[in-house]
C-alpha cells in the first residue's frame, strides 16, 4: 500500500503530488505581467490612442523608410553572410582538428557576452580609416567605418554565434552512414555536401538565419558608433527612435516601435514554424 | 610459392579499399587547410581583432594613463552603479527563474507554451524599445508621469528605471536555461522525497537545487554579463547624469563621445575581461556538467 500510493497519485492528478502549484505559477505570471507584459502593453495602447493617419505619417515618412532600409536591407545581408561563413566555422569546428580549436570555439559567444557599446567602439576603431583594418581598405577606395557598409560589419559581429551555434549540434549529430551511403553510390564530396549535409542542415541554417536577423534589426550598441548616423544614409531605425524620444515626440517614436516590435514578432513566429517543422521532419522516417 | 602469389592479389584490394574508405568521407588536405584558413580568417577580421582592439587603444598612453582613466571619480561612480544594477536584477530574476521552471516542470497545464513564448518574449525586442517601454510608463507625459512628480518619485533619469529595464532585458536568462533542464529532469525524484515527508522547502533544498545547481550557475553568469553590459535599453531611461546615473556602457560612450578614447577603452577592457570571464565560466561549467546537458544559447537581444 506504502508502493501503490505514489503511483495512484499520479494517475489520477498528474503531477500535483508536489507542492508549490498555486505560490510558484501566482509568482510566476504576477512577475511576468509586472515586468514584461504591463509595461510592453504601453506601446500597443499608446498607439490605439493615436488617429490612423497620425500613425500613417509617423511610420512611414521619408526619413523612417529610409531607415526601414538600412536597417532591414542590412540585417538581411548580414545573417546572410553569418549563413555562409557560420556554416563554414561550425563545419571546421565539428569536423577537422587544428591547435586551439577548443578555445576558438569558446570566443564564438564572444558577440553574446561582449557589452555592444565595447563592440561599437572596437569595430569603429578597427575599420576607421586609421584602424588596423580600415588603413589597408583606404587604397582600394574601400570605406567601412561612418557608412552603411559599417553598419553590415556590426550586424554581422552581433548575429556571428547564432547560426554557428544551431548548426554545429545538428552536423555534431549528423549520421555519418547516410553520407558513407552516399560516398559508396559514388557521389563526390561536394555532391555528398550539396545532396546529403546540406538538407540536412537547412532547418537549423534558417533557423540561425532568422535569429541573426531578428537580433540584427533591433540592435542599438554596436551599430550607432560605426554607422555615422546620417540621416536618410546611415541612420538605423532603432536610433531613430532615441532621436524622436530626445525631441519628446513620443507618439513618432512608438508608432516606429509599433512597427519594429510587429516584425520582431513575426520573425519570432516564423522561428517557432521552423522549429516546429524541424521536430517533424527529425521525427518522420527518412524520406 | 604459388600461394603466396595468389594471395597477394586478392589482398590489395582490401588494403586499397581501407586507404580509400576515409578519404571518401574527408575533403583533400588542401580542401581542409582552405576551410580551415576561410573560416580563421573571418574570425580574426570579426572577432579576434575587435577584441585585441580594445586592449590595444586602452593601453595606447600606458599604463598611468589606463589607471587614471580607471580610477577616476565618475568611472569609479559608473563601476558602482553598474555592480548595484545587476546585483539587483540578477537575484530578481534569479528567484523568478526557479519559481518558472518550477511551475512549467513540475505540473501540468494548460497554454504551457504560450507560457514559455511570454517568458522570451524581452529577447526579440529590440533594447532600444526596452527602455521606451519604460518612458511611456513613467515620463513625464506618461501614465503615471504626474502622479510620480506630485509625490516626487524619480523613477526615470534615475537608478530604479535603469533597474527596471535592466531587470526586464535580463528578464528571460535564467528562466530559460532551467526549464528544459528540469523538465529533462522530471519529477519522480522530487515525488520520492515528498512521499517520505519531505517538505517543499526541503524536496527543492536537497534533491532540485544539487539537480540544477551548474544550469543554475550557467544562467547567472550570462545574466549576470548582460545586466552588466546592457546599453540600448539603460541609454533610453538613464538621462546620462554624469556620476550619478552613468553605467559603464554609458561612461563609455560619453568618454568616446568626447574623443577621449584612451579612457573610454580603459572602461571598456574591464568589461571586455568581464565578457571573456563570462566565457571561461561558461566553458568550466560546459565541460563540468557535460555538453550534452546544457541546452545552446539561442535567441538572445
Amino acid at each position: 500500500m506504502q508502493i501503490a500510493l505514489p503511483f495512484s497519485f499520479r494517475d489520477r492528478r498528474p503531477g500535483r503530488v508536489l507542492p508549490g502549484f498555486g505560490l510558484t505559477g501566482g509568482f510566476t505570471l504576477f512577475y511576468l505581467c509586472l515586468i514584461v507584459l504591463i509595461p510592453l502593453s504601453a506601446i500597443f495602447l499608446n498607439t490605439f490612442t493615436m488617429s490612423w493617419e497620425g500613425f500613417v505619417k509617423a511610420a512611414t515618412s521619408d526619413r523612417v523608410m529610409a531607415s526601414y532600409r538600412l536597417t532591414f536591407g542590412a540585417a538581411l545581408l548580414a545573417a546572410a553572410l553569418n549563413v555562409v561563413f557560420g556554416t563554414l566555422v561550425a563545419w571546421v569546428l565539428e569536423r577537422y582538428d587544428f591547435a586551439g580549436k577548443k578555445l576558438i570555439d569558446a570566443l564564438v559567444d564572444l558577440p553574446f557576452a561582449l557589452p555592444t557599446a565595447v563592440a561599437g567602439i572596437a569595430l569603429t576603431a578597427l575599420y576607421a580609416p586609421n584602424g588596423w583594418i580600415g588603413s589597408q581598405l583606404e587604397p582600394l577606395g574601400l570605406k567601412v567605418a561612418f557608412t552603411p557598409l559599417g553598419v553590415i560589419v556590426a550586424m554581422t559581429f552581433i548575429g556571428l554565434p547564432f547560426v554557428v551555434r544551431t548548426v554545429q549540434p545538428v552536423l555534431q549529430e549528423a549520421d555519418r552512414e547516410f553520407e558513407e551511403a552516399a560516398a559508396s553510390l559514388g557521389a563526390n564530396r561536394l555532391q555528398v555536401f550539396l545532396r546529403v549535409i546540406l538538407p540536412a542542415i537547412l532547418p537549423a541554417l534558417l533557423t540561425g538565419f532568422a535569429l541573426a536577423f531578428a537580433r540584427a534589426s533591433g540592435e542599438y550598441g554596436s551599430v550607432i558608433f560605426i554607422a555615422g548616423n546620417m540621416p536618410m544614409v546611415s541612420e538605423i531605425t532603432p536610433l531613430l527612435i532615441v532621436t524622436q524620444l530626445e525631441q519628446y515626440d513620443y507618439a513618432g517614436a512608438t508608432a516606429i516601435a509599433m512597427v519594429m516590435l510587429l516584425t520582431a514578432f513575426a520573425v519570432l513566429l516564423a522561428i517557432n514554424l521552423l522549429q516546429a517543422w524541424t521536430r517533424r521532419r527529425s521525427l518522420a522516417p527518412e524520406a | 610459392m604459388s600461394s603466396s602469389t595468389t594471395a597477394l592479389p586478392a589482398l590489395r584490394p582490401v588494403a586499397g579499399r581501407l586507404d580509400q574508405a576515409p578519404s571518401a568521407l574527408a575533403e583533400p588536405r588542401w580542401v581542409r587547410r582552405l576551410l580551415i584558413t576561410i573560416a580563421l580568417a573571418f574570425l580574426a577580421l570579426f572577432l579576434f581583432m575587435p577584441l585585441a582592439a580594445v586592449f590595444a587603444e586602452a593601453l595606447r598612453k600606458g599604463w598611468d594613463a589606463y589607471l587614471a582613466a580607471i580610477v577616476e571619480p565618475d568611472a569609479l561612480s559608473a563601476i558602482r552603479l553598474t555592480l548595484l544594477t545587476a546585483a539587483i536584477a540578477v537575484p530578481l530574476n534569479l528567484v523568478f527563474g526557479v519559481c518558472a521552471a518550477w511551475f512549467i516542470a513540475k505540473f501540468e497545464f494548460r497554454c504551457k507554451s504560450l507560457l514559455i513564448t511570454l517568458i522570451d518574449l524581452p529577447f526579440s525586442v529590440s533594447p532600444v524599445i526596452s527602455g521606451l517601454i519604460f518612458v511611456l510608463l513613467f515620463g513625464a507625459h506618461g501614465w503615471l508621469g504626474p502622479w510620480l512628480q506630485e509625490h516626487d518619485i524619480r523613477i526615470l533619469f534615475a537608478v530604479p528605471g535603469i533597474v527596471l529595464a535592466t531587470v526586464f532585458v535580463t528578464f528571460p536568462f535564467i528562466a530559460r536555461e532551467l526549464i528544459p533542464l528540469m523538465q529533462s529532469q522530471g519529477t519522480e525524484e522530487e515525488e520520492a522525497a515528498v512521499v517520505l515527508g519531505a517538505s517543499g522547502w526541503q524536496t527543492f533544498r536537497h534533491v532540485t537545487l544539487p539537480n540544477i545547481k551548474w544550469g543554475l550557475l550557467y544562467g547567472v553568469i550570462l545574466c549576470n554579463a548582460r545586466a552588466m553590459g546592457e546599453f540600448g535599453a539603460v541609454s533610453v531611461v538613464s538621462g546620462h547624469i554624469r556620476g550619478e546615473t552613468n553605467t559603464m556602457p554609458l561612461h563609455v560612450e560619453i568618454l568616446y563621445n568626447e574623443y577621449n578614447f584612451a579612457a573610454a577603452f580603459a572602461v571598456a577592457s574591464l568589461l571586455a575581461l568581464l565578457a571573456l570571464a563570462t566565457l571561461a565560466l561558461k566553458s568550466y561549467i560546459e565541460w563540468r556538467d557535460g555538453q550534452a546537458a546544457l541546452p545552446q544559447l539561442r535567441q538572445e537581444s
